[in-house]
């Protein structure tokens, strides 16, 4: 079964350890402990995927800290990235291509 | 697990300092003398360059290349100028001199120009070679006399669950033996200032990284590029908080000594931060850290003999003066890249070695590397250097500048 790793226990993503497609993956706690979790979509390794509905305007957990703050609604099983989570201090990343992370906003002629 | 105490051969310099290569260093004082320096060294063995491309001289340029000449890991020098540019071969050679290494110094214009000055360079360096293997003193080294760097680049989500934390496991081993461990990129420190203030080892330290990180954040608005690039996104990284989190990790779990700037060996030995950012100034701030390879040469001005360098995407990059280890905890990377990556950190994430385990086997890759066998990207020849116009207020003598 592929695996997701959970760092601290008040994260609400856990990061891909394989590649993954919509399967059911297993979740791995650091703190001890593992159950399972149903992607909603096919999601790489070192990405993130939701662990529990997420609501718009709340901190996404990971360390057991804010890393950013979801700017829609996020079900569980879901990945986690540049469409639906957003820095506190830094809005370039919002613009970027969200599979390649390349800017779409620098002329080049 | 082998014992962390075993003893190796390095080389002892009139400073004290002992290194783990004896090499020539070949310095260009502008862009213009660039290709001549680099066909000096060309096929010649233990001979590195480095070099700063302006015509206008800049105090940290000279600092941040003058901490290079009088490294460790370096037995003499030979500066070679083109002869219209601000910066001064004949001074850096005299600096040099002062610090017990044999240096020497030409222009290319007075030497009647390319062939010959390759030819001289040549003859020089091969000069300087015989001179410092017939008589550098070769002494024990232990992991005591190691400084070790590491910053992390084309960091992906398994860097801050096993490449970083596999350096942090290390740099915990190097700090209790009693050697210097040092990490950078306060641009990625963004939030973890109480976090940084938890480990701060004293009341100097506390401020010294307050303060260190006030700057970074006035810096990172004041120029709107955080430190985060598109390899990281792609590699499953969403902000740069997540980024600075995973990147902190490395700094392991000691007490924080302080902070230095780019140039100023640590005063003490354990753990500090060096803060690369550049300080206000009349062309403001300018860019930070505008690629992996100048902060390589930022960690190796502290006078670290070696360097370590995390990174989950792939960078395939080495550095002049120091080698570099590279660990990554991205096991298809490892796989993809093995030609280049020294150590599989991903196999903490495949349950085949624990953290604990992970950060010995690094000790001891360290030690065998500074023993004298090659890292991958001293064997491939990768030694990028990148010496840039910047400011930085100077570090008073006191806080340990070596004049």
């Amino acid at each position: 079964m592929k695996r997701c790793f959970v760092v601290h226990p008040a994260d609400n993503v856990a990061t891909l350890l394989d590649d993954a497609q919509a399967e059911q993956i297993l979740v791995i706690q650091a703190s001890g402990g593992e159950n399972t979790l149903s992607l909603h979509q096919p999601i790489n390794l070192g990405h993130k995927t939701a662990l529990n509905a997420i609501l718009p305007n709340t901190p996404i957990l990971k360390f057991g800290i804010p890393i950013g703050l979801a700017t829609q609604p996020i079900l569980p099983g879901e990945w986690v990235h540049l469409h639906n989570c957003a820095s506190f201090v830094d809005s370039r990343s919002a613009t970027l291509d969200i599979q390649t992370g390349r800017p779409g906003d620098t002329l080049y002629e | 697990m082998s014992n962390l105490t075993q003893t190796w051969n390095g080389y002892l310099r009139p400073d004290g300092r002992k290194g783990i290569r004896n090499l020539v260093l070949v310095l260009y004082t502008v862009e213009c003398a660039k290709f001549v320096a680099h066909e000096i060294a060309a096929a010649e063995p233990d001979t590195h360059v480095i070099g700063f491309p302006g015509c206008y001289d800049n105090p940290y340029a000279i600092r941040l290349m003058l901490s290079l000449a009088r490294h460790p890991n370096v037995g003499a020098v030979l500066a070679v100028g083109l002869g219209c540019e601000y910066t001064q071969p004949a001074k850096i050679a005299e600096v040099v001199s002062r610090s017990g290494r044999p240096a020497e110094w030409f222009y290319i214009q007075e030497n009647g120009g390319t062939a010959k000055s390759i030819a001289k360079g040549k003859a020089l360096v091969q000069a300087l070679r015989a001179k410092i293997q017939a008589e550098t003193p070769i002494v024990p080294m232990t992991l005591a006399d190691l400084t070790v760097g590491c910053e992390c680049g084309g960091s992906d989500g398994t860097s801050g669950l096993a490449g970083n934390p596999a350096v942090g496991a290390f740099f915990d081993l190097l700090v209790d033996a009693g050697g210097s461990a040092i990490f950078e990129e306060t641009v990625e420190m963004v939030g973890l200032l109480p976090l940084m203030l938890q480990r701060s080892a004293s009341e100097a330290a506390r401020q010294a990284l307050s303060s260190a990180y006030e700057k970074m954040d006035a810096y990172s608005l004041s120029v709107h590029q955080h430190s985060i690039a598109p390899g990281n996104f792609a590699g499953g990284l969403t902000t740069i908080e997540e980024k600075s989190m995973g990147a902190f990790v490395k700094s392991g779990s000691r007490p924080i000594q302080g902070v230095i700037k780019v140039a100023q060996p640590p005063p003490h030995p354990g753990l500090w931060v060096m803060d690369t950012v550049p300080d206000e100034y009349f062309m403001q701030f300018g860019y930070t850290n505008p690629n992996d390879t100048e902060g390589i040469m930022d960690l190796l001005s502290s006078g670290a003999q070696l360097n370590l360098f995390v990174t989950g995407r792939g960078s395939v990059i080495g550095s002049p003066v120091g080698p570099v280890i590279k660990v990554t905890g991205n096991q298809k990377t490892f796989q993809r890249m093995q030609d280049d990556m020294d150590f599989n950190a991903g196999r903490i994430l495949t349950g085949e070695i624990t953290l604990a385990q992970a950060g010995q086997e690094l000790a001891e890759l360290v030690i065998q590397i500074a023993g004298g066998q090659l890292s991958k990207s001293e064997q491939i020849g990768h030694r990028e250097y990148f010496v840039m116009y910047k400011h930085q207020n100077t570090p008073s003598l006191s806080e340990g500048c070596r004049v």
